[in-house]
C-alpha cells in the first residue's frame, strides 16, 4: 500500500553517503519523510509534531551524521522514540483483590466490543477463572443475542434481561456473579458517540453503580485522526484504565494506538487480530513501533520459525558443522523443508523488512516451482550420492534428469549452488558462528 | 396520503415521482441530515481545529494559511496526497487572483470538496427489475444498520424489499436484520448461521423476482479486505447475483465508517477488486468524525459518496449532498 520509512528515507539520503555531512536541508526533507510516514499511519498530528521534533534533536547527533547509512540510522531513532512513547513494557488487565473483577467495556458504535467481550472472556476461562458476560447493550438489535451466542461458543454463562435500564441489567449481572462465585464479570455496553451526552451519561451512570475494577476502551485500529478525541472524551467520561486494540489483522497501521497512548497515558492491554474467540493478543510496544513505519515483521517471522521448525534437527546440524563435519545434499534438502513448513515463501517473504513492499517478488510464483525441481532432483540421488556428490559423474546426472523430470543442466546448475553453501557452511563451521536460521532461533 | 417531507430527497435519489408534501415549514425540511451534522459539529469543531479559525479570517491569504489549512485537513484525515492535491488547487486559484482573503478561499475550498467528493447528485435509479444492491465493508462499519434505514425509506416510499441475509458468519447477525425487517415491513430471505453466503443471495434475487419486488437488498459479513479468502467469497457472492440477472448488483455500495484513518484508501481499493464499487455509504458521521478520507477515496477511485449515517435514529441516513458536507466540516459559523 505506502513506501515504508525505510523507502522514503533511502531517497532522500541517497548519494548523500560518503559525503560526510547532513545538511540542514537534507534534515528537512527527511523529517517530511517521517512526518509523511506517520500521518500514513494514522498517527494524530499533535503527536506526530511532538515526536518529529525529538527525532529531529536526536538525528542532527553524530551518531546519523557520522554514519555509513545515515537512512538506517534514522530509522532506528524513529522506531526507538515510538516504542518509548507506546511505554516499554507490555501491560497487564487489572485483577481485584477481592473477587469479583469487573471490567467494563467502553467505545464508539462498530468498535468491535461485543466479539472482545467474548475474547477476554474465553481468555480468562482458559487462565482458570470463572467469567459471566452481562449484556448491556440493549440498543443495537439483536445485540444480546450475540452475546449469548459467543457465550454459548465459549462455555460462559450470559447474563440478559429484558430491560430497557442498562443500569439495572448490569447490577443484577454483578450481584448474580456473587451469588454464583463468578469471579470475573464483563460488562458489554452498547456503542456510543462521544457527544451523545444522554448515552454517556448512561455509561458514566454504569460505572457508578457497579464501581468495575477496570474500564476498557475498545478502540478500531482503523481509526484515523479522531482516535485521539474519541479517547480524551472517554477518559474524561469513564476514566479508563486501559485500551484494546481491534481488527489489527487486516493492514491498517495502526498509529490510533500511539495517538492515544501519548494522549490519555493508558497501556494497551490486548490487540484482536481475528474474528476468532481466541484471536487476542499481548500488544508489544516494540512490534507496533514496527508496524507503524511498515518495517515488516521480523518478529512474528521468529516466532513462527520457531513453532514450525524442528528446533532439534537445525541444532543437530549446527552441531555437526561446528565440529567440522561436512554439509550434505541431505541437509539442503532438510533446510528446504524446514523453511517451507513455515507456509508459502511469498507469505514469509512479506515478513522480511523492505520485501514485504516488492509485490513483484510476492506474486512471482517461480520460488516455489524451484524448489520443488531442487527437492525432485535431491530425492532422485541415492543416499551415497547425496552424501558424496563428488562421484557424480556424468552417467549419473543424466539419470538424476531423468529421474527427475529435469535436465542435466538444471542438476549441474544445483551441484554447482550446492558447492557454494557447502564452502559457505565451512567458513561458518569454523568461524563458529552460523548464519541465521542455524541455531539460535530463539 | 400523508408523507413525511423528509421524504422528498429520497423520492429524487431513487428517481421515483416525488410524493405530495404536507405543508411543513420549509426551514425544519431544509435543516435535514446535514443542518444536524452541523449542529453537532458546532461545538466540538472550535476545540479539534482552531487552525479553520485562521484560514476564515479575512486576511490576505499567505503561507501560514496554507500550513493551516494543511491541518484542517490532516485532522479531517484527507490524507497527505489528497491534501496536497487539494491545496495545489487552492494555491493555483489564488495565483490566478480567484482567491484573496479567507472568505474567497473558504468558498472556494467548499466548492473543490464537493466537486471532488460527488461530481454529480448522488442517485440510485430503481431500474432494475428487481433492482440488487449489494452491500459490502469491514466488520462494523455499519452494514445491517444502514440496511434497515434503506429498506426502512424504501417501504415508505411504497417500494417493495426484499432483503437477504448474507452474513451468515457473525453470531445473531441476521436476527439483527430480521428485526430491522420487521421495522419496515420487507421480506427477509435467510438461512440458518454458517450457511453458504452464495446461495442466501441466489435465494433473495430469485425470491425478489418471483414475488415481483421492487428492490433487493443483499446484507454481507464483515471482512478486513486483507482476508484473501473471504474476499474471493464476495466475489462469488457478487457474480451469483449476475446469474438470474446479468445487470445485477446493480449497486454495490461500500460502507465505511467515518472514523476511518488513511486505511479507508485500502479498504475502498481492495473491495472495488472483487466487487466493483458503485458508490460509498459514510456512516457514523458525528461532531467528532470528519469523514475526510472519502476525499482520498474519491482521488484514488473515483467513486462517489451516495449516502450519509450521522447517527442511529431512522431519519439519520440520508443521500448524500456534497456541498452541505463540505460546509459542514469546513465551514465557519
Amino acid at each position: 500500500m505506502f513506501d515504508t520509512l525505510s523507502d522514503k528515507l533511502q531517497g532522500v539520503f541517497a548519494g548523500l553517503r560518503g559525503r560526510g555531512k547532513l545538511s540542514a536541508a537534507d534534515i528537512d526533507k527527511a523529517m517530511r519523510a517521517i512526518r509523511m510516514s506517520l500521518l500514513e499511519a494514522d498517527v494524530s498530528l499533535p503527536v506526530v509534531k511532538q515526536l518529529t521534533d525529538a527525532i529531529k534533536a536526536r538525528s542532527t547527533g553524530a551518531e546519523v551524521m557520522q554514519s555509513l547509512t545515515p537512512d538506517q540510522q534514522v530509522v532506528k531513532i524513529v522506531n526507538e522514540e515510538l516504542a518509548a512513547l507506546m511505554g516499554g513494557t507490555a501491560a497487564r488487565m487489572p485483577i481485584a483483590s477481592k473477587p469479583p473483577t469487573v471490567i467494563l467495556m467502553a467505545g464508539l458504535q462498530g468498535s468491535g466490543k461485543t466479539t472482545f467481550c467474548a475474547k477476554l472472556a474465553f481468555q480468562m476461562r482458559k487462565e482458570g477463572r470463572a467469567p459471566l458476560l452481562v449484556a448491556c447493550d440493549l440498543q443495537r438489535p439483536a445485540a444480546m443475542d450475540q452475546l449469548q451466542v459467543l457465550g454459548t461458543q465459549i462455555d460462559v454463562p450470559v447474563w440478559r434481561e429484558d430491560s430497557k435500564d442498562p443500569v439495572k441489567v448490569a447490577e443484577n449481572g454483578v450481584r448474580e456473579a456473587k451469588r454464583t462465585a463468578r469471579d470475573v464479570v464483563i460488562v458489554d455496553t452498547a456503542g456510543r458517540l462521544t457527544i451523545d451526552e444522554d448515552m454517556m451519561g448512561q455509561l458514566i451512570a454504569v460505572k457508578g453503580a457497579i464501581d468495575p475494577t477496570a474500564v476498557v476502551l475498545v478502540l478500531d485500529a482503523m481509526t484515523g485522526q479522531t482516535a485521539v478525541d474519541v479517547a480524551s472524551a472517554f477518559q474524561k467520561a469513564v476514566q479508563f484504565d486501559g485500551v484494546v486494540l481491534t481488527k489489527l489483522d487486516g493492514d491498517a497501521r495502526g498509529g490510533a494506538a500511539l495517538s492515544v497512548r501519548a494522549v490519555t497515558g493508558k497501556p494497551i492491554l490486548f490487540v484482536g487480530t481475528g474474528e476468532k474467540v481466541d484471536a487476542l493478543e499481548q500488544f508489544h510496544p516494540d512490534r507496533m513501533a514496527q508496524r507503524i513505519l511498515g518495517m515488516g515483521d521480523v518478529l512474528s517471522l521468529i516466532e513462527r520459525a520457531s513453532e514450525t521448525v524442528d528446533k532439534e534437527s537445525v541444532e543437530g546440524l549446527g552441531k555437526r558443522l561446528r565440529s567440522g563435519g561436512a554439509f550434505t545434499l541431505d541437509d539442503m534438502l532438510e533446510q528446504m523443508k524446514q523453511i517451507r513448513k513455515m507456509g508459502p515463501l511469498s507469505g514469509i517473504l512479506g515478513m522480511i523488512p523492505g520485501l514485504s513492499q516488492m509485490k513483484k517478488l510476492k506474486d512471482a510464483d517461480i520460488d516455489e516451482r524451484q524448489m520443488d525441481r531442487v527437492e525432485a532432483i535431491i530425492l532422485s540421488m541415492t543416499s551415497q550420492e547425496r552424501r558424496k556428490p563428488d562421484v557424480l559423474n556424468g552417467s549419473r546426472r543424466k539419470r538424476i534428469a531423468q529421474g527427475s523430470g529435469t535436465s542435466v543442466q538444471e542438476v549441474n546448475q544445483l551441484l554447482n549452488q550446492f558447492k557454494q553453501m557447502q564452502k559457505l557452511m565451512k567458513s561458518f563451521g569454523k568461524g563458529g558462528k552460523l548464519p541465521p536460521g542455524f541455531g539460535n532461533l530463539n | 396520503m400523508a408523507v413525511s417531507p423528509e421524504l422528498a430527497p429520497w423520492a429524487e435519489f431513487f428517481g421515483l415521482p416525488v410524493p405530495e408534501q404536507e405543508s411543513e415549514p420549509e426551514q425544519e425540511r431544509k435543516r435535514g441530515v446535514f443542518g444536524r451534522l452541523r449542529e453537532k459539529l458546532t461545538a466540538p469543531r472550535q476545540a479539534i481545529s482552531p487552525q479553520l479559525a485562521g484560514i476564515y479570517a479575512p486576511k490576505l491569504v499567505d503561507e501560514d494559511t496554507w500550513a493551516d489549512l494543511e491541518e484542517a485537513l490532516i485532522l479531517a484525515d484527507c490524507g497527505m496526497p489528497a491534501t496536497e492535491d487539494l491545496i495545489e488547487t487552492l494555491q493555483q486559484a489564488t495565483r490566478e487572483g480567484r482567491i484573496v482573503g479567507g472568505e474567497g478561499l473558504a468558498k472556494e475550498l467548499w466548492q473543490e470538496v464537493a466537486r471532488k467528493i460527488a461530481p454529480a447528485p448522488a442517485r440510485i435509479p430503481l431500474d432494475g427489475e428487481p433492482t440488487v444492491i449489494l452491500v459490502i465493508g469491514v466488520n462494523g462499519s455499519g452494514k445491517t444498520t444502514t440496511i434497515g434505514k434503506l429498506a426502512s425509506r424504501l417501504a415508505s416510499l411504497d417500494q417493495k424489499v426484499v432483503i437477504g441475509a448474507a452474513d451468515t458468519f457473525r453470531a445473531a447477525a441476521i436476527d439483527q436484520l430480521q428485526i430491522w425487517a420487521d421495522r419496515s415491513g420487507a421480506q427477509l430471505v435467510r438461512q440458518g448461521p454458517g450457511s453458504d453466503p452464495g446461495a442466501v443471495t441466489y435465494d433473495a434475487v430469485a425470491a425478489g423476482k418471483a414475488r415481483g419486488a421492487d428492490v433487493v437488498i443483499v446484507d454481507t459479513a464483515g471482512r478486513l479486505q486483507t482476508q484473501k479468502n473471504l474476499m474471493e467469497e464476495l466475489r462469488k457472492v457478487a457474480s451469483v447475483a449476475r446469474k438470474l440477472d446479468p445487470s445485477a448488483p446493480h449497486e454495490i455500495l461500500l460502507v465505511l465508517d467515518a472514523t476511518t484513518g488513511q486505511n479507508g484508501i485500502s479498504q475502498a481499493k481492495l473491495f472495488n477488486e472483487v466487487a466493483p464499487l458503485t458508490g460509498v455509504v459514510l456512516t457514523k458521521l458525528d461532531g467528532i468524525a470528519k469523514g475526510g478520507i472519502v476525499l482520498a477515496i474519491t482521488k484514488e477511485l473515483g467513486v462517489p459518496v451516495k449516502l450519509a449515517g450521522v447517527g442511529e435514529g431512522i431519519d439519520d441516513l440520508q443521500p448524500f449532498d456534497p456541498t452541505a458536507f463540505a460546509k459542514a466540516i469546513f465551514a465557519p459559523e
